[in-house]
Order: C-alpha cells, then sequence, then structure tokens
C-alpha cells in the first residue's frame, strides 16, 4: 500500500456467512433473559399482575399442581393421546406418502384429496369425530391421527419425488427385487424429508391436543388451561402453557436426536 | 456369453432417438462406443442392459450365461450411484442381499472385491468421505461382486480429475489384462476409446447410426507403449466425428 500509493489495496472480503454455527447456549440465554425481565416487571408493578401474573406465581401454581398430584394425571392424559394420536397418523401418513409417490392411480386419486381437506381446521370436525368415535379418548386421537396425517403425506411424496432417480435404476440394473428398491433406496432416500414433515406435524399434533382437550376431557394439559381460563386463574394458565411449550422443546429434541442418529450419514 | 444387437431403433414420442443399430459385442472384448453428445449412446447402452426397451430391434444374449453369475449385465454408473447412507460395505451388500448368499459368502465375496479394487482400508467408510476416483472404484468393486458377464459402463471416468482419470483408466486395462471381462464402454472421450476398446464404435448426431466400427489390433496392456499408434487412431476417429459433433453443437437440447 505504502509504496504504491492508490493503485493497490486488498481484495475486499465478500464471502462468508450463510452457514450457522450451533451455539447451544444462546437459546437458553433468550428464555432466562425473558422470564427475569418479566419477573422484574411484574415485582416492580410495570406489568400488573392482572394483565399477567410473574413466573413465580405460575411457578408456584405449578408446584401445587405437582402436590396435588393432579399434574402426572393431566400429563399422562395429554402423552397418551399425543403418542398414540401423532404416532399412528404419522404411520398411516408414511404409507399413504409411499403409494402416491409409488403408484399413479394412487396419486392421481389422493392427491386432489389431500389438498382439499388438509386445509381444514381438523378441530372443525371434532363434534363429527365425537359422534363417529365417541365423547371419550376416539375423538380426541383421532383429531390428532388426521392433524398429523396430511403433513406427512405431503413430507413423504415430495420427498420421494425429489429423491435421485439414477439411485433407483442403479438398483434395477443390479436386479432388485421391487420391495427391495423401496425398502432400501426409496425410503432411507426420503427420510430426510420424513423427519422434517415429522418436525411440523408434531407440532400440529400438540395444538391439537390442546384444542380436543377443550371439549370435553376431564385430565389433560388442555383441560387444565380451559378450567383455568374459565376461573380467570392466569398463574395456572401460564403454567400449562409453559407444559405445553416444554412438551414441544422436548419433542423438538428428540426429533433432533433420531436425525442426528439416523442421518449421520450426511456430512 | 456374446451380445447381439440387432436393427435396433427407438423413437422418444416422435423425435427419432436410434436408427438401425447392428453391433456384436463378442465375449472377452471391449467394445467403446463414442459419439457426439445426444446421439443416443447412453440410451443405446441402457437397451443393451435391459433398463429401457427399444421401440424395434432387439438386443439379444448369445451363448450361456455364466452360471455363478448373479447379474450378468452390471452397470457401471458415470455418477457412481452409491447409497449415500450406506458404508463401502453397505453399498456392495446391498447387491447381494436378495440373492440368499450366507453372510459369510457375502463377508467373502466384499472382501474379496475390495482387495481386488485396493479398497481393503475403506471398508467402513461412507461416500462423502471418499475422492470421486474412491467413489468409482466402489462402484466397480460393486459390479464385480455379482461376477457379471458383460460390464455396461457409461462414461465411467467423466467425472473424474484428469490424473484420477488416468489412474483409474490403467486400473481398468490391469483389471482387464486379469479377468478378460466383456464390456461396452460409452464415452465422448477418444484417449479413452482407444486406450481400451478393442474396437470403437462411432455414431452419428440424432438419430444416432453407427458410422463407422475402427477395430484397433493392438493389445491393451502394450498400447502405452505406442503412443504414435494411438493418436493416428484418435486422429481419424475424430475425423470422422468432427463435422457430426460441429452440427451436433449447433442443434437445441431438447429438439
Amino acid at each position: 500500500m505504502d509504496k504504491t500509493p492508490g493503485t493497490s489495496r486488498p481484495v475486499r472480503f465478500r464471502g462468508g456467512g450463510f452457514a450457522p454455527r450451533p451455539l447451544g447456549l444462546v437459546g437458553a440465554l433468550v428464555f432466562i433473559t425473558i422470564i427475569i425481565l418479566w419477573e422484574l416487571g411484574s415485582r416492580t408493578g410495570v406489568i400488573s399482575a392482572l394483565v399477567l401474573p410473574a413466573p413465580s406465581e405460575a411457578y408456584v401454581a405449578f408446584e401445587e399442581l405437582v402436590r396435588s398430584g393432579l399434574l402426572w394425571k393431566h400429563l399422562s392424559a395429554s402423552l397418551q393421546r399425543l403418542i398414540i394420536g401423532w404416532s399412528s397418523g404419522a404411520l398411516l401418513g408414511v404409507l399413504v406418502g409411499v403409494a402416491i409417490a409409488l403408484f399413479s392411480f394412487a396419486r392421481a386419486g389422493l392427491v386432489p384429496l389431500v389438498s382439499a381437506i388438509f386445509p381444514v381446521p381438523k378441530i372443525a370436525l371434532l363434534p363429527l369425530f365425537i359422534i363417529w368415535f365417541g365423547i371419550g379418548e376416539g375423538a380426541k386421537v383421532a383429531t390428532i391421527l388426521f392433524g398429523t396425517f396430511f403433513p406427512t403425506v405431503i413430507a413423504t411424496y415430495s420427498g420421494i419425488d425429489n429423491l435421485d432417480r439414477s439411485l433407483v435404476r442403479m438398483g434395477q440394473s443390479f436386479g432388485l427385487s421391487w420391495f427391495s428398491i423401496v425398502r432400501k433406496i426409496i425410503l432411507p432416500g426420503a427420510l430426510p424429508a420424513i423427519l422434517s414433515g415429522f418436525r411440523i406435524s408434531a407440532a400440529v399434533a400438540i395444538i391439537l391436543l390442546v384444542a380436543a382437550e377443550m371439549i370435553g376431557a376431564e385430565f389433560g394439559v388442555g383441560a387444565y388451561i380451559l378450567m383455568a381460563g374459565s376461573l380467570m386463574a392466569t398463574d395456572q394458565l401460564i403454567a400449562g402453557v409453559a407444559m405445553l411449550s416444554c412438551m414441544g422443546l422436548t419433542v423438538a429434541w428428540l426429533i433432533s436426536r433420531a436425525e442426528k442418529y439416523l442421518l449421520r450419514w450426511r456430512r | 456369453m456374446d451380445l447381439n444387437i440387432q436393427s435396433l431403433g427407438h423413437y422418444y414420442s416422435d423425435l427419432e432417438i436410434l436408427r438401425n443399430i447392428n453391433l456384436d459385442v463378442p465375449a472377452g472384448q471391449i467394445v467403446a462406443v463414442i459419439g457426439p453428445s445426444g446421439c443416443g449412446k447412453s440410451t443405446l447402452l441402457r437397451m443393451i442392459g435391459g433398463l429401457e426397451q427399444p421401440t424395434s430391434g432387439a438386443v439379444l444374449q448369445v451363448g450361456e450365461t455364466p452360471n455363478d453369475s448373479l447379474n450378468p449385465l452390471t452397470y457401471i454408473f458415470q455418477d457412481f450411484a452409491l447409497l449415500p447412507w450406506r458404508s463401502v460395505a453397505g453399498n456392495i451388500s446391498l447387491v447381494l442381499e436378495d440373492h440368499k448368499l450366507g453372510s459369510a459368502e457375502v463377508d467373502e465375496i466384499i472382501e474379496n472385491v475390495l482387495s481386488r479394487t485396493k479398497l481393503g482400508d475403506f471398508r467402513d467408510a461412507f461416500p462423502h468421505q471418499l475422492s470421486g476416483g474412491m467413489k468409482q472404484r466402489v462402484a466397480i468393486a460393486r459390479a464385480l461382486a455379482v461376477r457379471p458377464a458383460v460390464l455396461l459402463m457409461d462414461e465411467p471416468l467423466s467425472a473424474l480429475d484428469s490424473q484420477t482419470h488416468d489412474l483409474l483408466m490403467d486400473d481398468l486395462i490391469d483389471l482387464w489384462m486379469r479377468e478378460k471381462f466383456t464390456s461396452v464402454y460409452v464415452t465422448h472421450n477418444l484417449s479413452e476409446a482407444v486406450h481400451l476398446g478393442h474396437k470403437v464404435v462411432v455414431m452419428s448426431r440424432r438419430p444416432g447410426m453407427i458410422t463407422e466400427v475402427v477395430d484397433i489390433d493392438l493389445a491393451l496392456d502394450t498400447r502405452k507403449d505406442h503412443p504414435e499408434l494411438l493418436i493416428e487412431y484418435q486422429q481419424h476417429l475424430w475425423n470422422i466425428m468432427r463435422d457430426e459433433v460441429r452440427a451436433a453443437e449447433l442443434e437445441l437440447v431438447d429438439g
């Protein structure tokens, strides 16, 4: 620079970026900061107790729930519905998604049907489900099942559609059976898409769980929240919502673990 | 086992791709097929291996297929076609799993083909950990594992850098010297054709027809010692092809 002023300068760096690094602590820090600010706001009176209870009050409500032994009752009822509904919806979704991806007839017949029913809020169908499957567990599980089924179908068949056809041709060229090609080439190839579909369908499942439990359930996190809401017990309401968030976090974490293990072949 | 291609022709809807292809692939020889891009040489190869059906004509297998062959017509693809979620050994076992072999026999075959392709140390590596040349070696090992009667190679070296390309070409020559396999070798690289082909089939641009078949009467392992002869052959092939390539360049890709 000094030797030939004005004629030489370093090339401006314009690469980099577009590659997020994992920063595990930041996420936790965001949560903690928000909760601390909220607590401070409540204590100093900036946030009125009528508008929003302090996190500490919600925690007291939560402790009470634990002490009364009702926590486990609510949680186990919810988790049971969630697990049965989501896993059967996801399983059926993968099966139908594979059928749509592989058979012209299934594709022609089912894709319009999926497009027609996917946008219908499944909670609107709950009264029908109650007539069909009864007021008990059936209707709630069916709501979750239907809600998770459609996103899984779409994730599965679009995942298979995007699969590298040359791998299928390779399988055929080595004389692999149809079943082997589906099991060893098509399904593992579509697995990344199926797993991201699971992420979405799991969140949908939690939303529908609460909605379904708000109609005619004795126990369940949704029922607890509804009860708290009708009593204007906002501390309990916040405690219930926090439980839902924890469910969401747990599911997301479980799916991340599954991705890490099942997709370890990716770079 | 020989292959005999009889008056084969093919259309994609109204577009004529191949016209009246007649070709013999005698056992123990490498038949190189060259031609301008889009001349249908890869389509022809897919038909030879039964992955596509010609509109007219036929591909005939002449003579008995060897008894021990698990997959008589076996491909080696340009893009390697390895499953990224399976290790090197897993990719090879994939093509053996449908054959009801004992697990001991599968292991033995894998061990054997890995040592023949000098891949012994990479048994458990995943494809993304390997260079292009190593991936193609794995694909070759996988092809050898099913004891093919005919190797159908679709531009197997085209995706490699030029040094790896030369090394792998030498490996293919060594392999042929040891095993005298039968092969149809599709390429657009004239140097590969004259190094590996016992005969070189030159195809015209679309619709692909055979313009000329050039026999190269030189043992594969001595060809390196006669670069001047190879260059002569190469020049001859280029003279046949040049105008076709130029005309093909000017055509729209999708016709």
